[in-house]
């Protein structure tokens, strides 16, 4: 490696004579930079082209998020550019990957318009991902500075609220999606919805890909499940809530489906990720101005986080999404049937959770980040679970989180009720045995027989799915090197 | 009709000493005890009675026993519940709430349903029996 191919030009006729310089050359590379508390951080895992220099590929990265063209540009001295300029700092390769690096980025805080998720987005995932000197690249992870924070209203209801709202505490809330997705007629879905919750869910949900088809108009499905929510209401004395998907082709429309929605009384909306953020932003301050819980499912975003070497990781999206404005948020199962590295979807949880991340490399987190009291967004985990693992479940996710049974509840041999109860049942057990003290990653199986001895749904529930797993091969898991503990 | 709020309403009602139990358990999150009862279960009505204020600064489980035995002397045929406050910054809310004492024969709700503009409608719940 040319040592000085790296080094920023300093003196200025060279610097800006016509031509095209290397990045790093152009200043996009100071390996002595000291971040700012100020600073907009980003980490990219890169894999350069042959023969590329990681350095030069780093700087190109920072070049390209932020004010370079692929050559030398007069009007630069027009501008404080040395300040515009985002700073590759540190390359490092990554552990276990060969050919694959690390590029931490430093942003100045003048580079964001605040408050916006779409510039945030435009500016570090612009076009880098296209650049031809990179073989691939992904976003790992961002830090955001407080002050930036500041600038995001954050999720409109947060998890502390909606608890408050629904009047349910110290146990993970229960949901189900209504199944067969598409199809059902609007009377048929309302049933699906009032057997769920009357068994004991708290919420029933549309799937992402139900809006207004041919076989159910939206105005259908939303008059039947708010018959169903508050029917099952009144049989249990519980609050109880269905999210209707308001996703819809324009913002317009969208907001009239919020608005039926609030008409009739639902406490809460969902949106699909596919709608962008800019529409995410704008329904999260309807849904703040309407009292309304806003539940987002992450429809879509396996196509660019899933593969570790290129597109971004999900933690970026859930801290987008944090900022942006959510009150729910699909965060994966781990033990579920889609993609989910078990510590690496805990790194989700805490994104979602904390209001402050600390470094945790186990669990993919790479910056510390202060939250700066942003709202919590209750994390949601959906897809393939059943009531037999409500003990791994809880020992990996805690309390505050949305554990959903769709299949787990409708597919259930003694009925959608039945499954429901089972579901409650065997959550009420662990959350009761783990605070009595029981190590529940361990003897949770007994505490799920005990209780099915005097719950038949919970033992139907066990007899059927008990001893379904989906034991793959996780894509993405973190790679870092483990540091040994000082015993 | 079993009333189903609170965080242990699918399981048996919870004894005595399983109630001690969960009491330590929130003691050992150092989050205070507040007891409360209410006679109107309705699932809006958020504010039951409050049998005097949160234990702060309780360390016995024994404590809140005493006075939940209390509590229950002078409103054993009401809906007595266990709510757990934390004051950690971020959180500043129930953590917990289940109920521990119900009356022999639970009410009812009954939906009202007035139709109104298109083929929607209004609904409220009120509690019967």
């Amino acid at each position: 490696m040319n040592e000085m191919s790296n080094t920023e030009i300093t003196d200025k006729k060279k610097r800006y004579a016509a031509g095209v310089l290397k990045y790093a050359q152009m200043g996009y590379w100071d390996g002595d930079y000291q971040p700012k508390d100020t600073d907009v951080l980003a980490l990219f895992r890169i894999t350069p082209q042959e023969g590329v220099d990681p350095i030069e590929a780093a700087a190109a990265v920072a070049g390209e998020s932020s004010t370079a063209t692929w050559t030398v540009v007069w009007t630069d001295r027009l501008t404080a550019a040395d300040q515009y300029r985002a700073k590759a700092y540190r390359v490092e390769p990554v552990p276990g990957q060969e050919g694959q690096y690390f590029a931490y980025v430093a942003y100045d805080l003048i580079l964001f318009e605040e408050g916006s998720i779409a510039n945030v987005t435009a500016s570090i995932i612009g076009n880098v991902f296209s650049f031809k000197p990179l073989k691939a690249a992904r976003l790992e992870d961002m830090r955001f500075p407080v002050a930036y924070m500041k600038t995001f209203a954050g999720p409109p209801t947060g998890i502390v609220v909606e608890r408050e709202r629904l009047d349910k505490f110290g146990r993970p809330l229960l949901g189900a999606t209504t199944k067969p997705k598409l199809g059902l007629s609007g009377k048929n879905y309302g049933r699906v919805v009032y057997e769920g919750l009357k068994g004991g869910l708290d919420f029933m949900k549309d799937d992402e890909n139900i809006n207004s088809q041919p076989f159910m108009h939206w105005r259908d499905r939303f008059l039947y499940c708010m018959e169903a929510v508050n029917k099952a209401t009144a049989a249990t004395g519980e609050i109880k809530g269905h999210y209707l998907n308001i996703t819809a082709g324009t913002m317009e429309e969208m907001y009239r489906r919020g608005e039926f929605a609030k008409e009739l009384g639902s406490c809460i909306v969902m949106v699909d990720l596919i709608v962008g953020w800019t529409a995410i932003q704008s329904i999260s301050n309807w849904c703040r101005q309407n009292d309304m819980i806003l539940h987002m499912h992450r429809a879509g975003h396996g196509t660019y986080t899933r593969q570790k070497s290129h597109g971004i990781s999900f933690r970026v999206i859930a801290k987008w999404l944090r900022m942006a404005g959510v009150d729910h948020l699909h965060c994966g199962t781990a033990v579920g049937k889609l993609e989910g590295d078990p510590l690496t979807v805990q790194g989700y949880y805490n994104v979602c959770r904390e209001i402050r991340n600390e470094v945790d490399l186990p669990r993919g987190i790479f910056f510390e980040q202060d939250w700066g009291d942003l709202k919590k967004v209750m994390p949601v985990a959906s897809g393939g679970i059943h009531a037999g693992q409500m003990h791994q479940l809880i020992d990996l996710f805690g309390d505050d989180v949305v554990l959903q049974f769709g299949g787990g509840t409708i597919g259930h041999p003694m009925g959608i009720q039945a499954g429901a109860t089972a579901n409650r049942v065997a959550l009420e057990a662990m959350v009761q045995a783990r605070n009595e003290g029981v190590n529940i990653a361990t003897d949770g199986p007994e505490i799920l027989r005990r209780a099915a001895k005097w719950c038949k749904p919970l033992e139907a529930a066990l007899e059927t799915w008990g001893n379904i797993t989906f034991n793959y091969t996780s894509t993405d898991t973190s790679d870092f090197v483990p540091t040994a503990a000082v015993s | 009709m079993r009333i189903t709020q609170g965080c242990f309403s699918f399981l048996p009602d919870l004894d005595d000493a399983q109630i001690t139990a969960q009491i330590e358990y929130i003691l050992s999150k150092e989050w205070s005890v507040g007891i409360e009862f209410t006679d109107e279960p309705h699932p809006r009505n958020t504010y039951w009675e409050m049998w005097g204020n949160p234990m702060f600064d309780l360390k016995d489980a024994k404590g809140v026993m005493i006075e939940l035995d209390d509590c229950r002397k002078a409103h054993g045929e009401k809906y007595i519940r266990i709510n757990a406050f934390d004051n950690a910054r971020g959180w500043e809310t129930v953590m917990m709430s289940f109920i521990v004492n119900r009356p022999e024969t639970e009410p009812s709700f009954r939906s009202w349903r007035q139709e109104v503009d298109g083929r929607s409608i209004r609904y409220t719940h009120e509690l019967v029996g």
